[in-house]
């Protein structure tokens, strides 16, 4: 409960720090990162990278602290059907998740125009790509948490599922950025961080539509939930 | 009813339980004794599914735990008191299993009390002590009001009064007609609780008996003889073909004839007896027999040699 409330939290506050900031600025950035400015990408910003890790920390914990605590056994023990175990988290963790990021996302973009007054520019949700971009993040979120909790009933383990999402997230993209820009693009655009940057408006080189990118991330989602269950069920409790 | 058929499970190249089989009936008490180490809470994971067998199967009122329907309705577990997600009170975590197995909420409640636990209910289960966690797990157990009840060191800290309360409990249930499976350290406590033992050691099958057929059949059987004149008593039982023994409190363990040849010898001798009893062997006494070669974890408890 900690962590979603920390979610929300992190999203509504960043959006409203960088739009404050923004505005509170405008008047003296150069004219060419005032053209550049995109509204809708700086008030999701908060939501996106915030709600990511936090999200994702929420998914592992779903599963791995009954690893932890050896509550898995009691579970399975009243629910030898193992499929449908991981099913029933899947739902209802990805229900929930879907509901608070679609809830932060507007509430972060919203927040975050209302204090992009005049003579900052901002977007309302009928802007071109703005209902788009807080729809898709409240998405990429929930997907993403799912991930999250894939690979924790594969690592089994809070640090170490927790460090495998950090990598997948954060550390890839940092490494694949040092290489050659012929490499680099064709990898970095299918990158969850880059996906989800795509969705709010920020600008990748060679990237994917964002639906697109979307349904990348949803493939590599299903893919480890898949690999998931195969393991739940072969594995000793 | 459980059986067990040729159980095995290796763990890497250690093989924790090897071609073990035995059947629990209904309607007793039947205690499952080894040593530490010696496969005990892995056959009982194996009974319950959690583990798989690399060979052999466990069958639990004809078929394998997976195949239950409501698995809670039919077997009742306790394998390990701590297994609960500290931050749920006591209450909340019945519920949670009533609730995966079709069990009416009064039920709950009933349990509770079975089991005494009603003061700490809504407390989180992390706070519990040992003893408060292992009547949380016996409640957990009853709660489906099982046929099949399987206990996994189920007075591992409970005061002498909850011990006390938990083989009543025990001998209550396999009196309703339930097949009840428990394993144990405390020899004294199986003795007085079950009425069948199985014994297995480095997980292999060594002996399956009524308590009493197993006390009464070992060797370590012994006659009590207390004399004021016990080295002279002694001496003539020795070259009487006995094996004497003398023990920590002053009395002399007789093995290797009866009492009455003992009385015959004293009196022959004139030598003033001041105890003749028989002594039945203890529990822990066949099972150090039996398990003396199997010990997975053995100390050296230094007083080896002082019994001559």
């Amino acid at each position: 409960m900690w962590t979603l409330g920390s979610t929300v939290f992190v999203g509504l506050a960043v959006s409203a720090v960088v739009a404050g900031v923004t505005r509170a600025h405008w008047a003296t950035e150069p004219v060419s990162n005032r053209a550049a400015f995109d509204p809708v990408e700086t008030t999701l910003m908060g939501v996106y990278l915030g709600g990511a890790l936090l999200v994702g920390i929420l998914g592992i914990l779903v599963v791995s602290s009954e690893y932890g605590t050896g509550t898995i056994r009691a579970t399975l023990a009243a629910a030898p059907r193992r499929p449908m175990v991981l099913a029933a988290k899947v739902i209802v963790f990805g229900t929930v998740t879907l509901v608070v990021a679609e809830v932060t996302a507007f509430a972060g973009f919203l927040l975050g125009q209302a204090l992009l007054t005049s003579p900052a520019r901002h977007a309302t949700l009928s802007s071109p790509g703005a209902l788009r971009a807080v729809v898709g993040i409240g998405l990429f979120l929930c997907v993403v948490g799912l991930l999250a909790l894939g690979i924790a009933v594969v690592v089994r383990h809070s640090a170490g599922a927790i460090s495998t999402y950090v990598f997948v997230m954060l550390v890839l993209p940092i490494i694949v950025s040092g290489l050659p820009n012929s490499l680099q693009h064709p990898i970095e655009r299918l990158l969850p961080l880059s996906i989800g940057s795509v969705m709010i408006n920020n600008s990748v080189p060679d990237a994917f539509g964002p639906w697109t990118g979307f349904l990348i991330l949803c493939s590599y989602t299903a893919v480890i939930l898949a690999l998931s269950t195969v393991l739940l069920v072969r594995r000793d409790a | 009813m459980i059986e067990a058929q040729h159980l095995t499970k290796r763990y890497g190249d250690r093989t924790a339980v090897d071609d073990l089989s035995f059947t629990v009936r209904p309607g007793i008490v039947t205690g499952f004794l080894g040593p530490n180490g010696s496969g005990k809470s892995t056959t009982m994971r194996m009974i319950m599914g959690l583990d798989y067998p690399n060979a052999g199967r466990a069958i639990v009122n004809g078929h394998s735990y997976h195949d239950l329907r409501w698995p809670l309705r039919e077997v009742g577990a306790l394998l390990e008191a701590k297994a609960i997600h500290p931050g749920r009170p006591a209450w909340a975590h019945l519920m949670m299993l009533a609730e995966t197995n079709g069990i009416p909420r009064g039920r709950v409640d009933e349990v509770i009390a079975m089991v005494g636990l009603e003061s700490a209910a809504s407390q989180r289960a992390g706070k519990f002590s040992l003893g408060m966690s292992q009547r949380l797990g016996i409640a957990a157990a009853l709660l489906g009001d099982p046929s099949v009840l399987i206990f996994d060191e189920p007075v591992n800290g409970l005061d002498p009064d909850g011990i006390r309360w938990a083989r009543l409990l025990l001998r209550r249930l396999a009196s309703e007609g339930r097949t009840v499976f428990v394993s144990s350290h405390l020899m004294s406590e199986m003795a007085l609780t079950a009425d069948e033992v199985i014994i297995i050691g480095r997980g292999r099958f060594l002996a399956q008996q009524p308590v009493a057929e197993m006390t009464s059949r070992s060797t370590a059987r012994f006659v009590r003889v207390r004399s004021p004149q016990l080295d002279l008593l002694r001496a003539a039982l020795d070259s009487g073909g006995a094996q004497t023994a003398l023990e920590d409190d002053g009395s002399l363990a007789v093995r290797g004839i009866d009492r009455a040849a003992i009385g015959d010898i004293a009196a022959r001798e004139g030598l003033v007896l001041h105890e003749l009893a028989s002594e039945k062997a203890s529990l822990e006494d066949v099972f150090m027999e039996l398990t003396n070669k199997e010990l997975e974890y053995s100390g050296s408890s230094g007083t080896e040699g002082n019994r001559q």
